[in-house]
């Protein structure tokens, strides 16, 4: 109806019909797109170009005068040991802290829509203050939390008699602590997403399922589960593509360390392009975006495929 | 019985959440000694304010937070004009290129800043713009995210309104700046909540582009201040962390309302 509307007055004013769009909507859209295409999409190219070539910020004044190199850069990947120690930290952050995160954000949200409420916001805004907040004051005041004596975790452990390791240092555990520290941070982004997915799901299907007697894991199961898809589907991609490139947490907390345990693709690209290689550093970033735009398929097929079901 | 247990998890839930900033704010103003103290304490036994007084009087951070101050709000400001503006032409113009337009743009949403920043920075460095407020802002002006969330709310506005106020000659301008924006005031509220949180925080980008002190932004002048030669005055440490995070919080308390209503609008943060 309003589509056809439009459509007719556009075709009784046809004494100012397609130039006048053209000018009109370009009028409004350039400013935008200019600035769009000059430092968005002209460099996501440029990344891709610079991977092909020896790029060094010695060229940094001269940029057109570099040496194409092939998939030199590329092929070097698979012989730098850092590169693929921090591609498997990296994968390691991404597959225990997606779904711990998404466990977490769930559970809050679940919670919150049975429980509460009176203090429902209060609840919301609690949940989410870390989400807000900056990643390298989190960082930060997370070091201390963590300190082997004087830390609040340690402390907390101490009065029930357990004698708290000093989690940043050890190479076991200074990665689970910043998969830990990141779903702290995540879960209450999550939690409202769920909630409002979880709000949207009729009532009746709740009601047919205890007429039928289901109990209530069975309801979580095999009603709001499948009702939340879109909904896991959407914070799923989301959570993966911000964990595939952590980098903040190991750099304020632990450097990268202890003995490499902590380094992420990210810092690894970064460090990098510390020492000039803006080649390798490219080609390093493409890699991560290609691993970005993989893993958001999967999650596409993980979660679309069963629909046929 | 079951809701008793419901209740107790969820307010462990929430002191765990919120629990740290308060022992961040509680312990900024103790002094270095009882920071260090086994076990940790949570009330300050002897407050003080020196840790806030040496970050403001002897440091730097009057300059880091201007400068934070003046990178976000810029930004935040691009992205009310150049957003809204886009949004509109995406939302209620018919004109060839949309589409594409429109595609490019929800795409970009997925490209990650690691993959755009190595080019970026050449860019910028030849464009002799490098540790400069331009530098710093220009490339977050035209903010893929926020174009989305103009353009999503604008579906809304009825045609027709915009159609009668085209046929009582009212100018394209006008109409966009009298009607359209005015209509608009929730998603930009939310934008420009969202924009100034993500840009007030915004890490990567700052550290490359601002090789000297003087153009710092806070989170910057906080990472880098905590692995260096400061990286033990546990006080200043915290004290920076509250610098940087306390704007934050009350932008965020004043205004949750607008900000969840920002992210039900786009699904995204």
């Amino acid at each position: 109806m309003t589509a056809a509307a439009s459509d007719a007055s556009t075709r009784r004013g046809r004494g100012v019909p397609r130039l006048r769009r053209v000018l009109v909507g370009w009028g409004f859209a350039l400013p935008f797109t200019v600035l769009f295409l000059v430092f968005m999409a002209g460099p996501v190219i440029a990344s891709l170009l610079m991977s092909f070539t020896d790029i060094r910020s010695a060229d940094l004044r001269n940029p057109l005068g570099v040496n194409l190199v092939g998939i030199q850069n590329y092929s070097r990947l698979f012989h730098d040991e850092l590169f693929i120690k921090s591609a498997v930290n990296t994968a390691i952050f991404v597959l225990a802290g997606v779904p711990l995160t998404m466990v977490c954000g769930l559970a809050a949200a679940l919670g919150l829509n049975a429980g509460l409420t009176r203090f429902r916001s209060l609840f919301r805004v609690g949940y989410y203050l870390p989400v807000v907040t900056s990643i390298v004051a989190i960082a930060v005041v997370w070091r201390f939390l963590l300190q082997p004596d004087s830390g609040l975790l340690n402390s907390l452990l101490r009065l029930v008699g357990v004698h708290g390791p000093n989690w940043l240092y050890d190479t076991r555990l200074a990665l689970p602590s910043l998969i830990v520290m990141a779903a702290w941070r995540n879960l209450g982004y999550q939690m409202v997403i769920f909630l409002a997915g979880l709000q949207a799901i009729p009532q009746e299907l709740y009601e047919a399922a205890r007429i039928d007697g289901a109990t209530s894991w069975q309801q979580l199961r095999y009603v709001t589960l499948p009702a939340l898809r879109p909904t896991l589907l959407f914070v799923g991609v989301i959570a993966t593509i911000g964990y595939l490139q952590f980098f903040e947490e190991p750099l304020v907390m632990t450097q990268g360390g202890p003995l490499n345990s902590t380094l992420s693709v990210s810092y690894h690209i970064y460090n990098q392009f510390g020492f000039g290689n803006y080649g390798y550093a490219s080609a390093m970033s493409y890699v991560l975006f290609l691993s970005i735009v993989l893993m958001s398929i999967l999650w596409f097929r993980l979660l679309r495929s069963d629909e046929g079901r | 019985m079951a809701s008793l247990v419901l209740h107790a998890v969820l307010v462990v839930g929430l002191v765990a959440m919120v629990g740290p900033f308060v022992w961040m704010l509680l312990s900024s103003v103790k002094p270095e000694g009882e920071i260090r103290l086994v076990p940790t304490t949570w009330w300050p036994h002897h407050p003080t304010l020196d840790n806030y007084r040496d970050l403001f009087a002897r440091l730097n951070f009057p300059t880091y937070f201007l400068n934070s101050a003046i990178v976000a709000g810029l930004i935040t400001l691009g992205n009310l004009m150049f957003c809204s503006a886009v949004g509109y032409a995406l939302a209620k113009l018919r004109f060839p290129g949309r589409r594409a337009l429109f595609g490019l743009v929800l795409g970009s949403v997925m490209v990650p800043g690691m993959v755009t920043f190595v080019p970026l920075f050449v860019l910028v460095a030849n464009m002799g713009l490098t540790n400069t407020y331009a530098g710093l802002v220009l490339p977050f002006l035209a903010w893929a995210l926020g174009a989305f969330l103009m353009r999503q709310f604008m579906l809304s506005i009825p045609d027709e309104l915009i159609e009668s106020a085209r046929v009582d000659g009212a100018g394209e301008l006008r109409i966009f700046l009298r009607i359209v924006l005015p209509l608009c005031r929730p998603a930009l509220a939310a934008l420009g909540i969202l924009s100034f949180l993500t840009f007030w925080n915004s890490f990567l980008w700052p550290l490359v582009v601002a090789t000297t002190e003087d153009k710092y932004t806070l989170p910057v002048a906080l990472a880098l201040f905590s692995v260096g030669q400061n990286q033990t005055k546990f006080g200043l440490l915290l004290a920076g962390s509250v610098v940087v995070v306390l704007p934050v919080l009350i932008v965020f308390l004043l205004l949750q309302r607008h900000f969840v209503r920002g992210i039900a609008t786009t699904g995204l943060k």
